[in-house]
């Protein structure tokens, strides 16, 4: 398939868009030296991704995304810098190792890896036909064929919500 | 749509968070481009999931089970943090060499 006919689809101008997006936001995200800028990228990022599972018709894990990652994780970043005092721009100390090229190779040969091994498996073939409204099959299948990782996985929450508050409660013997 | 737009833009994002964690000083900005690498692969699992013609919607699934893992870990993440500053006023993970032998 040529570009031509790939960018003439319309879903297909619209991940072109999204991914773009994405992309710039994430390279905020990880240079930008104000760190609160950092977690509104992120958001930005994230509602990028919430986007493209819209455009994938998994309604569901996109307001997921929505609702645990813009709403309540992203709270908990700012919430943590605040507490920190995490640098915002003023500060004379740098955010950043000197070794970036170092980091910057790595990370290339990362999506060359990547890139190349998932790329060469499954070819550049038309995928099937996205199928809507996927809601009531997602959760017919997380309490009957997925009920034991769905409980293992919420046990997990519980687990770190008690471990998040004994961290980092202050002791009270202090 | 083609699966592999998908898997290249997850490829991206996810070496993006990779020089992200490798290059930050500072513990909270590392847990934002681990953020960002979670995001990558729930891409990658959403895409097979919709474009394979899997009747189980296994990625949908998956993709869930990471996003909850994800806030799990940055709950744990930022506990941690928060006591690192405590005990020793600063999250630069190049000053924290405690454990070094």
């Amino acid at each position: 398939m040529s570009f031509g006919e790939w960018i003439g689809q319309s879903e297909n101008l619209v991940f072109l868009a999204v991914g773009i997006v994405m992309l710039v936001a994430g390279w905020w995200v990880v240079t930008t030296r104000n760190l609160v800028h950092a977690v509104l990228m992120l958001v930005v990022a994230l509602a990028g991704s919430a986007a493209l599972f819209l455009l994938l018709g998994a309604e569901f894990v996109a307001w997921t995304v929505v609702l645990v990652y813009i709403g309540a994780v992203v709270v908990l970043f700012l919430f943590g810098l605040m507490i920190t005092r995490a640098p915002l721009r003023r500060d004379p100390v740098p955010l950043d190792h000197s070794r970036r090229w170092p980091a910057l190779a790595v990370a290339a040969a990362v999506f060359a890896t990547l890139a190349y091994a998932t790329t060469t498996f499954f070819g550049w073939v038309e995928g099937g036909p996205v199928e809507r409204n996927l809601t009531g099959d997602v959760g017919d299948l997380l309490f009957k064929r997925f009920v034991i990782p769905f409980e293992a996985v919420s046990f997990v929450l519980l687990a770190a919500l008690i471990g998040g508050i004994v961290l980092a409660r202050k002791d009270p013997k202090e | 749509m083609t699966i592999n737009q998908f898997l290249i833009l997850g490829a991206l994002l996810f070496s993006l968070g990779v020089y992200g964690v490798l290059v930050r000083r500072n513990a909270v900005a590392v847990l934002l481009a681990i953020e960002l690498m979670l995001a990558a692969v729930n891409i990658n699992l959403v895409a097979f999931g919709s474009l394979l013609g899997d009747t189980l919607h296994t990625g949908h699934i998956f993709a869930l089970f990471v996003i909850t893992v994800a806030a799990a870990e940055v709950g744990i993440g930022l506990a941690i943090v928060i006591l690192i500053f405590r005990n020793r006023s600063s999250v630069n993970v190049d000053e924290l060499d405690l454990m070094k032998w």
